[in-house]
């Protein structure tokens, strides 16, 4: 009964969110629809700090491996929890300066602004440069030409890879950039047609077959056939 | 000394630690950054027709045109966008336009008050709430995409600091999207170009004009944008090559021949000489990988 | 020709024309493509259930879901599951707790130990009632364990910070990555990779397909990701929404083909009748 009621629940705010593009005096649903979305996210922070909360120390509660980066983690949430609710280190408003939470707890000096400056931003920096270690290591690993297709693939990275990098218009600098014959064996340019022709079909019907997938999962839930975010294992 | 003695080189080079490798490329990166750093030369850059593309969009307005730019990144990707959002701003600094910012990633909002004091800093002829404002983070992904594109006021009712937008001179006669000039957005991934493309600049086509549009984005980004140029997008800077070619035409106009370009101005060109030589390894590393792939087919095929 | 161009300029330039008040001018192309793609799709869902048998193809990795949760069991080593970085509006996000269930009824049946770290609350809270249906119909509802599936953190990096440490303390014997990914899928699929992990992959983020493709045992790209609900259950409804989307599809490639080759004819040819429905055509789909 109450799985039923969710799906047609689901199913009616699906349709009218479908119509709200459509028909002009239901525009107003669409982005009411998204705010009310937004408000459920952000209560649903509380419920993701609270769990998150309850499992770390639960692990270090039982001194499970790695209990001491759980520690650092509630120690770092409450602290940052208390520096912007509190606003520590915010200077109040110049309209305003009687009010001790009248500031701007992002302003350059802040408690908060120093912990997004001197901790988040390197931090995320880092993580994200891993990526360029990761990526050697898998070309290292996995870029074998072991058929047809992955020597294609092999010559196309070579030519993307050099052609977007000062050393591919050297190394094809010789060929006149004015003679059309043959200017687009130039690696750079070459980089650029593969980049906007083949690249680009590639995605394009990968985009169109994706878009066409979505539609109809979309439809699958929306007529009810497909339950599984309700928890059914129908 | 190999725990297995009749290993030869290559199979024990295929087994190497994944740590070497990692070193290799750390050695390739810290190496040009240093170089780059004492030297301060960069390498010349042409510009690509996306890149060239972007740069006539913003050129060819008039002075004082309305420039809605919308910092859709993190301080995880600054790296390489943070060069090309000063690039945007610089230029449009250039020719006067009137700057609104915005993002719409929760971590993005300080990255916009830091472009804007790096780049405008304390130019007299550039006064907040008249040539330039900064609207701060609103949450809502693509429902703010939407609601911008109908009503303005009401997905940004105040700047960052609070102060109401009827209250901000360069707001006034801002009421959709389609009220700018231009649209440039510089983006990480979600919400980001794409969806810009979809949800705020495709609708303005029915609204009388379509609303030109610039973008921004990451390497690993470019290639799902690219299907959107030139069509809904007037140009596209494709990672940090895209980023240096960006900074070579906006400094060939902002500077005279003999002056000297801020460092500011240069750190996408400055970050071109550690992707040269992190390229090379990579493919050094392919070919080296493939040599031992095929020496062990054909020791395989031997036996 | 003169009715077609005719239609496609009422799209172009709403204020003319027949379109009823409350309609949404220029939406009309895409009303039109909703009906033909539902249409498509309800009627290949009534083939199906009329008893007519549909094919698939094998997606190699769906066929290894059973491999790897009973190289987990065998290990004695837990599996990993991340059903994506997006919230539960993200369709990614709910196709992948549509598999989340499948792998769950599997884990539960093998008797293994199934963690999920969500970034996301809602997402929590959906898999965990995904789970829990799983372990109930596979009748091993003492072993479910809410504790689980937990969340980590919203930010990608933070939660990839922290999945990586579990990769590397927890050595999970099999991988499995679906749903919405951004830049932390090259950080998760080479942590697994280190340690040893049968990884199995699906996202429609074309972005990242690469990164999965070089790293996993198994990727599924794109629409296979969206197909596997149907493929691992092979119930009518499902396998008939999957004949849909061909169908679409099939009617997408025509015209395509059929737009390229009138846009060439007028190119060449320079016929103005043609021309002229070209352009209607790319102005009514937003090409100027």
């Amino acid at each position: 009964m109450g799985r039923n009621a969710a799906a047609v629940l689901a199913s009616i705010v699906g349709l009218v969110m479908v119509l709200t593009a459509f028909a002009r005096p239901l525009e107003f649903l669409g982005t009411a629809v998204v705010d009310w979305f937004n408000v459920l996210a952000a209560i649903a922070f509380v419920l993701g700090g609270a769990n998150l909360l309850k499992m770390n120390l639960l692990k270090i509660s039982a001194r499970d491996a790695g209990w001491g980066y759980s520690a650092v983690t509630v120690c770092v949430f409450l602290v940052t929890i208390g520096v912007g609710l509190l606003k520590i280190g915010a200077h109040p408003d110049p309209l305003h300066p009687d009010v001790a939470l009248s500031g701007d707890k992002e302003a350059v000096g802040g408690a908060f602004w120093w912990l997004y400056e001197y901790a988040m931003s390197p931090i995320t920096s880092t993580l994200f440069a891993l990526l360029a270690f990761y990526v050697a290591s898998a070309a290292f690993r996995a870029f074998r030409a072991k058929n047809t297709a992955a020597i294609l693939l092999l010559g196309t990275a070579f030519i993307v890879l050099l052609g977007r990098v000062y050393v591919g218009v050297l190394l094809t600098s010789w060929i006149p950039a004015d003679n059309a014959w043959v200017s687009w064996l130039r690696l750079e340019n070459l980089s650029g047609i593969i980049m906007g022709v083949f690249n680009n079909a590639g995605t394009r019907a990968m985009m169109i077959g994706i878009a066409i997938g979505i539609a109809a999962t979309s439809l699958k839930i929306l007529v009810g056939l497909d339950r599984s975010y309700l928890g059914s294992s129908d | 000394m190999s725990d297995r003695p009749n290993e030869s080189f290559l199979a024990r080079l295929d087994r190497i630690d994944r740590r070497w490798i990692f070193l290799m490329m750390a050695i390739a990166v810290a190496g040009p950054i240093i170089w780059v750093g004492v030297t301060g030369r960069t390498f010349p850059e042409t510009a690509t027709p996306a890149v060239q593309g972007a740069f006539d969009a913003i050129e060819r307005l008039p002075e004082g045109s309305k420039v809605l730019v919308s910092f859709d990144f993190d301080p995880a990707s600054a790296g390489e966008l943070q060069p090309m959002a000063t690039g945007f701003i610089h230029h449009c600094q250039l020719r006067k336009h009137r700057i609104y910012a915005m993002t719409l990633w929760a971590p993005g909002s300080p990255l916009i008050g830091a472009t804007l004091a790096d780049v405008i800093g304390n130019d007299p002829s550039y006064r907040y709430g008249e040539n330039f404002v900064d609207l701060g983070f609103q949450a809502g992904n693509e429902g703010v995409m939407k609601q911008v594109g109908v009503d303005f006021p009401k997905a940004f009712p105040n700047d960052s600091k609070g102060t109401p937008l009827a209250r901000i001179p360069m707001m006034q006669g801002i009421t959709r999207l389609s009220d700018f000039d231009i649209l440039i957005s510089v983006s990480a991934g979600y919400p980001g170009g794409k969806e810009w493309v979809q949800y705020g600049v495709s609708p303005t086509l029915t609204q009388g004009h379509r609303l030109p549009f610039v973008a921004g984005s990451t390497g690993v980004q470019t290639p799902q944008m690219i299907p959107y140029y030139p069509v809904q997008m007037s140009g596209i800077l494709g990672a940090i090559k895209g980023a240096a070619e960006y900074e070579s035409l906006v400094n060939a106009k902002a500077t005279a021949p003999g002056e000297t370009v801020p460092a500011k101005y240069q750190e996408a060109q400055r970050r071109m000489a550690p992707q040269l030589f992190g390229h090379s390894l990579m493919v050094g590393l392919i070919l080296v990988g493939n040599v031992i792939f095929f020496a062990g087919r054909r020791k395989g095929a031997a036996e | 020709m003169t009715f077609a161009v005719t239609i496609l300029a009422q799209d172009a330039a709403p204020a003319a024309g027949f379109m009823p008040g409350w309609f949404m001018p220029g939406k009309g192309l895409l009303a039109i493509s909703l009906i033909i793609v539902a249409a498509a799709v309800m009627i290949s869902i009534l083939w199906a259930r009329s008893g007519r048998p549909i094919r698939i193809r094998k997606i190699a990795g769906l066929d290894a879901v059973d491999e790897a949760v009973g190289r987990a069991t065998e290990m004695g080593r837990p599996v990993l599951f991340i059903p994506g970085i997006q919230d539960v509006d993200n369709i990614q996000t709910v196709a992948g707790i549509t598999i989340l269930g499948k792998v769950a009824k599997t884990a539960a049946e093998y008797d293994a130990e199934i963690e999920v770290p969500t970034t996301r609350s809602l997402v929590m809270t959906t898999a965990r009632e995904a789970v829990h249906a799983s372990y109930l119909s596979a009748g091993r509802t003492d072993s479910y364990n809410p504790d689980r599936i937990y969340y980590v953190s919203d930010e990608q990096f933070a939660f990839v910070a922290y999945t990586g440490g579990l990769m590397q303390r927890k050595r999970p014997a099999a991988c499995f990555y679906f749903g919405c990914f951004f830049a932390e899928s090259l950080i998760l699929a080479e942590n697994g990779n280190s340690i040893g992990a049968i990884q199995v992959a699906g996202t429609a983020e074309t972005t990242q397909l690469p990164f999965f493709v070089a790293s996993c045992d198994y990727t599924l790209i794109g629409e296979e990701f969206f197909a596997a609900s149907a493929y691992l259950s092979g119930e009518p409804d499902q396998l008939g929404t999957l004949l849909g989307q061909d169908l679409v599809k099939g009617l997408a490639w025509a015209a395509v083909l059929v737009a390229a080759l009138l846009a060439t004819v007028a190119a060449v040819t320079g016929h103005e009748g043609i021309a002229s429905f070209v352009n209607g055509a790319r102005a009514a789909l937003g090409g100027g």
